[in-house]
């Protein structure tokens, strides 16, 4: 599998400081993207994603470990790897003082296109990315929706085999978020590879073939979205919030859910047969409840806790 | 990064050229207002000391004070153009703009920014430099077929000072650092390289250390050009000129990758 893997990461490890402020960021990561699938990199913040990312492109060199992108072994073959590779970072970089059509000319040189091809995919892009009519404006005059669609755009002029996505949605209304996830499957269908981090987990849920969860820089799961939650969570989730919920939870959650965890003043109940679970809040006082299936939100918070992460 | 790729020596590449080209589309849309701002500094200056001064003095050596004046400050003024470009305008594409990330998402090296930077920053100087001898043969100053030979010295002179603002720009945090490089170095050594003054009315011992100064080599090669004669000592300069130019590349190309790359 991994001699057509279209990218291979084999016990990667990074760290940073040395002696007592020695902090490892990436520990020993393994993993494989196979062409025309969309791999996802789950984690908290600090996890290690944006590095494990820098990692795959070369742009910093791991303590010990391979990657293998597009063919060429990375960081000592990394630029010619980048030839076949998109990038769409978490913050924006584009060139505030062209235009929309500017921006892509100048990224597309800096692959060494001639410009005369830049100009046909110009166009085609432009209307990928639903910008045709923004040709000439200036990014000051683009939303954050305009913008994210416009650096996907310029991901797109070499015409890559694998992109890179780190946090492709964040910041983003749900319109905006939407047209993104459309594109993204446009281009899965098309037979590109997305390597995709996020801590969005419907994006998560909805986009990826596979998905990792990582925290600390380990890789705590890795597989399916519905098959890492069948393995991992319970299939029923039961929110109760209100005065009494935490009342409740004491008395009842404590007998009939196979566990149940409090955060803030929400409990949530994880079972395989919720019905005792609601029938007993249906009739409860002053506690409201929402029964839904266990989703990869639920799975993560298993596997990476629920405390806050700076 | 390990250690030896940080100090291996600059990789020189024709890839430089499409980073070059984007930051001459940014200038050519702000050409006039830039190149008129790079005029107007020197063209105060000159008038102000130039006039001012210049009444007072009216010969140097036998030179009159315009032309002295005038032959030294376009040093200073492709010095300063080139400065700036290489500390506030490269910061911000690096640090605030965030222009090298995209820049090293792309098939190209850090190395190869680094050294778009650096020919930019100096051929940014070179078009004020031109402007600006454009304003001294209207004033009667430079009309000699030496005048060819200070355009390749200006570019020498911006790369040196690329160079040199690349290596603060690779320790910079932040903007105001560049103030300290500002009053701290460049302006004594402006008061120290003969720009408004011959050398020799200081100390022998500024004297000495005036001939180490990049600023007042440059004012050594190209005071004499303008003028219509040759420098007195052009090996000696040209090689301080290139030894500040190549130590201070690297040293960049080092400390950029230290900062960027780990």
């Amino acid at each position: 599998m991994r001699a057509s893997a279209i990218l291979s990461v084999q016990d990667l490890r990074k760290t940073y400081g040395s002696g007592e402020s020695r902090h490892i960021i990436v520990d020993d990561l393994s993993f494989s993207l196979r062409r025309g699938e969309c791999y996802g990199l789950l984690g908290p913040n600090g996890a290690g994603k944006t590095t494990t990312l820098r990692l795959c492109l070369g742009l910093t060199r791991p303590d010990s470990g391979y990657v293998t992108l597009v063919g060429r072994p990375v960081p000592e073959d990394a630029r010619a790897a980048r030839v076949r590779v998109g990038v769409v970072p978490q913050g924006d970089n584009l060139d505030p003082d062209f235009t929309v059509a500017e921006n892509l000319m100048v990224f597309g040189r800096y692959f060494g296109i001639a410009d005369r091809v830049i100009s046909e995919r110009i166009p085609r892009l432009l209307e990928f990315s639903s910008l045709a009519a923004k040709k000439d404006a200036r990014i000051s005059e683009l939303s954050g929706g305009m913008r994210r669609r416009l650096t996907l755009a310029r991901a797109l002029i070499n015409d890559p085999d694998l992109i890179f996505m780190d946090e492709p949605t964040t910041g983003l209304d749900p319109q905006a978020r939407h047209m993104i996830w459309d594109r993204l499957k446009t281009l899965l269908k098309e037979g590109k590879t997305i390597l995709l981090t996020t801590h969005f987990m419907d994006e998560a849920e909805r986009l990826c073939d596979r998905l990792a969860v990582i925290d600390h820089g380990k890789m705590i799961a890795e597989g399916a979205p519905r098959d890492l939650i069948a393995a991992h969570i319970e299939t029923q989730v039961v929110e109760a919030y209100g005065e009494n919920a935490l009342a409740w939870a004491e008395s009842v959650a404590r007998r009939l859910a196979d566990r149940y965890e409090i955060s803030g003043e929400t409990v949530f109940c994880y079972t395989n047969n919720a019905q005792p679970l609601v029938d007993s809040l249906a009739d409860a006082n002053g506690v409201r409840y929402i029964h839904r299936p266990a989703n990869l939100e639920d799975l993560f918070l298993k596997l990476t806790g629920r405390e806050m992460r700076d | 990064m390990n250690t030896a790729s940080l100090y291996a020596l600059p990789v020189f590449s024709m890839r430089f050229v499409p980073i070059w080209r984007r930051n001459f589309l940014v200038w050519k849309k702000l050409a006039l207002a830039s190149v008129l701002g790079n005029i107007a500094d020197p063209l105060i200056t000159l008038i102000a000391f130039g006039y001012g001064l210049g009444a007072l003095l009216q010969t140097i050596n036998g030179i009159p004070y315009l032309h002295f004046l005038a032959s030294g400050s376009i040093c200073m003024s492709v010095m300063m153009a080139s400065s700036f470009e290489s500390l506030y305008s490269t910061f911000s594409r690096m640090h605030a703009q965030k222009t090298w990330d995209a820049l090293l998402n792309a098939p190209l090296s850090l190395d190869d920014v680094v050294l778009a930077e650096m020919l930019w920053a100096a051929s940014k100087s070179l078009f004020s430099g031109i402007a600006i001898l454009g304003v001294m043969f209207m004033l009667g100053i430079g009309l000699h077929p030496q005048t060819l030979v200070v355009l390749p010295l200006l570019f020498l002179i911006g790369m040196t000072f690329a160079s040199l603002g690349l290596v603060f720009n690779a320790i910079a945090q932040g903007y105001d650092f560049f103030t300290y490089y500002f009053t701290l170095v460049m302006t004594p050594m402006i008061f120290l390289s003969g720009v408004y003054y011959p050398v020799t009315q200081l100390p022998v011992w500024l004297q000495m250390l005036s001939k180490a100064l990049p600023l007042g080599a440059a004012v050594n090669l190209v005071r004499p050009l303008m003028l219509g004669g040759w420098p007195a000592t052009p090996l000696l300069d040209l090689t301080i000129l290139m030894t500040y130019c190549i130590a201070s590349f690297y040293l960049a190309t080092m400390l950029t990758r230290r900062r960027l790359l780990k």
